[in-house]
């Protein structure tokens, strides 16, 4: 057996580990609730003997149990279900004997590979660099056990077959489960190489494979960051500035301490805590300071100032972030030119679990239970504000209650604050930090406010043959730990993602960025740059439609001919949504086409409008390549809260910025989609052999210009200021 | 001050200030965590639970007013109508990241008690109030009528098998 010492608090505490090779009765680490000290050679409980381990990625048990580590967190995207399948389809378990378990923070074994030696989850890539690695990892463990049992029933291993977690000989009429085999098959030489299925014979993958959590989350037992408890566990709150930028000048805590419950007030870098024996004394606590702000490095200014700010450098030339041809010819030589400006305002994720982080020191060392997503940043960031190494950072990465980005922050912001807290707390005692919903909304990461200004030059026959695309908006990498990765002479790729390397055949073509700054922190937010661009380029591309009178469909058909993918997410979603037949009076139609992380979305939105003046969305029908299609009911789950969560982004929401300090704080101001509002979708995936690629984000970008399209064939109006709700008339 | 809380038929004394809003009663005292925060001012409707049988934000309800009354959290939800809805929600794959689940799973619980047989615009007009960030609402709407007609199969099953 190769790995034996996994790190003791990540794993459930009736295992038992093996220290050596040695035969089980000698030199055993026992798990909490198992044999005690001197009972060693007594009858044991198949679940106290010890699982076969052969890799990172995959234990076996001897009752049979299949646990997968999964290196990815799981916060709805069903990460912990697709990479299980992954693994479980190679090594031919059945599904049922299957179970999942967060992977510890160890990027020596556990790196996103997409994103070199850091762990962690996003720019929907779980599967896709995982694809081979866990298919490797099934096939290897499945190659031991047949070989286990070939030794073991002295057959020839090519006569095994394995199915559904039986191991059988079938000239010898024998058989045997996987947890009959463990042993043997620990004590075998883990092999270089394992042959893979051919993708012909998958049973479980490609097919709808239930959720390993559906139960957990429907009977309220799934355990969230915020549902830890330990024995002394206080729970923090911290007070930060209203203004962006702005520090503490002095605080007077008198208040604050009388308060029943609280413990300690401690200042740390991001401002005042409060720790209190619960939640609500905390919060009553973190009320009764009394803080004075140093505001002289905030933030003044409020969105109307950075719009205009925006709107006229959208009218000088940036860094060309993409470039064919000789736009400025073109547009010269252009008969008619059509130009937009697309305006887009700062958006909070607000997942439903708000923002939380469970610490607790200890000597040279600390342990974290949290939703993490990118651990290695986590590790890094305690470990500095603590004083020790990143390995001795022990995280329990919890199920994550949403996330849409805001979990995965380059600085940590939530890891830190918990650690600066627990720091200035000192001793051991475990701190829950709380972010409240107000928090949140107000806390910043948004996604950063855009000024788009886009410009076609048209020839005599109205056929495109200039594009300029000029984006202005903060960077979401300058200065952080992406900033080398991400940053390219100077352009920022998550900027233009989505605006570069248009799919569409037009010969002359600038894009061009500005970027700005401000005392906003901004970050990702689910898709990232196609949350702006594909609004700008697909609803501008409609204009030209309009303006040129074709039909939009057929207008991308022309200009993707070069491009078989998006043609063949355009095509199937214009047959599946009846594309061309009639819509009854006051309803449209309209569609938008989108590639981003690797897979490529078309969405048709049928719309009528409401008495508010606002697009009502009667129909949505999407279109996805992914490769290979891993669980199809998970593609269309991600697809249908992908179009969720952008629909209600683009219909209502905002984050007004007023002289530095956010308005908006809660879902009575900061409204999100609810049921009444979401409309009905069909999801279609391509049949492909491609290498499966992600879902997590692509469902999003399409929907926001899908519903514009929609409403500007309706009411020839095209609503340029997201969000709709600021646009339009009753 | 002192307080005996009927929660999912027990009996449950907390020691709590009487403004503090149940959510936080159930979660910090009790250590019932299946009950959720989303917002604190009964804009999400993750903290729903049912009080003498209707629906309730316990986030906004002070514990004061919470005593002599029966309180059922999602620990605790029982009853054909309550099996009926978690297994159709399994059933649809309802739950992504799962946080708000709890408390859409008790207000569903108590539609389909209301309304035996809920059309969508029953389900809209009880379900607004839960927002899912995730947008598991198509299947929500899926899993409450998979769950009114499992309902009604078995009630009309039952009602057989007495006569």
């Amino acid at each position: 057996m190769k790995s034996a010492s996994a790190p003791a608090g990540h794993l459930p505490s009736r295992r038992i580990f093996m220290q050596t090779s040695a035969a089980f009765g000698a030199g055993l680490v026992l798990g909490v609730g198992c044999l005690r000290e001197g009972d060693r050679g007594l009858d044991v409980a198949l679940t106290d003997l010890p699982e076969f381990e052969p890799n990172a990625f995959v234990r076996i048990a001897p009752d049979n149990t299949v646990t997968v580590i999964s290196k990815h967190i799981e916060f709805g995207q069903g990460s912990f279900t697709g990479l299980a399948t992954i693994v479980a389809e190679e090594l031919d378990a059945d599904w049922s004997q299957v179970r999942v378990e967060a992977a510890p923070a160890d990027p020596t074994r556990y790196a996103n590979l997409t994103f070199g030696k850091v762990q962690g989850t996003g720019g929907s890539t779980a599967i896709a660099n995982s694809w081979m690695q866990l298919r490797e990892a099934g096939a290897t463990a499945r190659a031991m056990l047949v070989n286990a049992a070939a030794q073991k029933w002295k057959v020839p291993a090519g006569e095994i077959t394995v199915k559904q977690g039986v191991i059988s000989h079938a000239a010898s009429e024998r058989s045997a489960r996987f947890g009959e085999l463990t042993e043997a098959a620990a004590a075998l030489p883990v092999p270089q190489k394992a042959t893979l299925k051919d993708p012909k014979t998958f049973t479980l993958i490609g097919r709808d494979v239930p959720r390993v959590d559906a139960a957990e989350k429907t009977n309220g037992k799934a355990v969230f960051t915020l549902d830890v408890n330990q024995p002394g566990l206080l729970t923090a709150v911290l007070a930060r500035p209203a203004r962006f930028g702005a520090t503490v000048k002095n605080f007077d805590a008198t208040a604050a301490k009388k308060v029943d419950g609280v413990q300690h007030v401690v200042q740390v870098p991001q401002g005042i805590a409060v720790v209190a024996r619960d939640f609500w004394s905390a919060k009553k606590g973190r009320d009764a300071l009394n803080i004075t702000w140093d505001e002289s490095q905030a933030e003044t200014r409020s969105t109307p100032e950075l719009f205009t700010e925006y709107r006229a450098l959208s009218k000088k030339p940036g860094l060309v972030a993409d470039k064919r041809g000789d736009l400025n010819t073109a547009m010269k030589g252009a008969v008619r030119t059509l130009e937009a400006t697309y305006e887009f305002p700062f958006l909070a994720h607000a997942p439903m679990e708000p923002l939380d982080c469970v610490i607790k020191l200890g000597d040279g060392m600390c342990e974290i239970w949290a939703g993490s997503q990118i651990p290695t940043l986590d590790q890094m960031v305690v470990g500095q504000v603590l004083g020790i190494t990143p390995d001795k950072v022990k995280i329990n990465t919890l199920l994550g209650g949403g996330s849409f980005g805001r979990r995965a922050t380059p600085n940590s912001d939530v890891f830190g604050e918990a650690a600066s807290i627990a720091k200035a707390v000192g001793g051991k005692t475990p701190i829950k930090l709380v972010w409240t919903r107000e928090d949140d909304i107000r806390g910043g990461r948004y996604r950063p406010l855009y000024v788009h200004r886009l410009r076609a030059g048209l020839d005599a026959d109205g056929r495109i043959v200039g594009w300029e695309h000029r984006i202005v908006g903060q960077s979401i990498n300058a200065g952080s730990a992406f900033a080398e990765l991400m940053i390219k002479d100077g352009i920022d790729v998550t900027s233009v993602e989505g605006a570069v390397h248009l799919p569409y055949d037009i010969p002359n073509l600038q894009v061009e960025l500005h970027t700005t700054a401000t005392k906003v922190p901004v970050l990702w937010w689910r898709s990232v740059g196609s949350t702006h661009t594909a609004y700008s380029t697909e609803m501008f591309l409609d204009e030209i439609a309009r303006a040129t009178k074709q039909d939009p469909v057929e207008l991308r058909r022309k200009l993707m001919k070069n491009h078989p993918r998006e043609l063949g997410v355009l095509n199937l979603v214009a047959e599946k949504s009846g594309w061309g037949s009639p819509l009854p009076v006051g309803k449209g139609r309209g569609v938008a086409v989108h590639k981003s992380f690797g897979s490529y979305v078309a969405q048709v939105a049928e719309v009528s409008v409401g008495a508010d003046g606002m697009p009502k969305t009667e129909r949505v029908v999407c279109a996805v390549d992914c490769g290979t299609a891993i669980n199809p009911d998970n593609i269309r789950a991600q697809m249908e809260g992908g179009i969720g969560f952008g629909l209600g982004a683009a219909l209502y929401d905002a984050i007004d910025i007023e002289e530095g300090r956010p308005v908006q704080s809660n879902f009575h101001n900061y409204p999100s989609l609810r049921i009444d509002q979401m409309p009905p979708v069909e999801v279609h995936i391509v049949a492909s052999g491609e290498a499966p690629t992600g879902v997590g984000e692509p469902g999003t970008p399409p929907i926001a210009p899908a519903v514009g399209n929609a409403f500007a064939q309706l009411t020839g109006k095209t609503i340029r200021v997201l969000p709709f709700q600021r646009s339009v008339k009753a | 001050m002192n307080f005996k809380l009927n929660i999912n038929g027990e009996v449950r004394e907390v020691d709590v200030d009487p403004e503090t809003p149940l959510l936080w009663v159930l979660r910090d005292a009790v250590q019932l965590n299946g009950t959720k925060y989303g917002c604190g001012i009964a804009q999400c409707g993750a903290c729903t639970v049912h009080i003498d049988g209707q629906p309730t934000r316990a986030c906004v309800l002070p514990v004061k007013l919470a005593k002599n009354r029966e309180i059922i959290t999602i620990e605790g939800i029982d009853g054909p109508e309550a099996q009926a809805v978690q297994e159709a929600w399994v059933d649809a794959q309802v739950p992504q990241c799962g946080y708000c689940q709890s408390g859409q799973v008790m207000s569903a619980v108590a539609l389909l008690r209301a309304k035996p047989q809920p059309t969508d615009g029953d389900i809209d007009a009880a379900m607004t109030g839960n927002i899912c960030r995730c947008a598991t609402y198509t299947r929500i709407r899926k899993a409450i009528h998979k769950a009114a007609e499992a309902r009604s199969t078995q009630a009309a099953l039952n009602k057989e098998t007495q006569q």
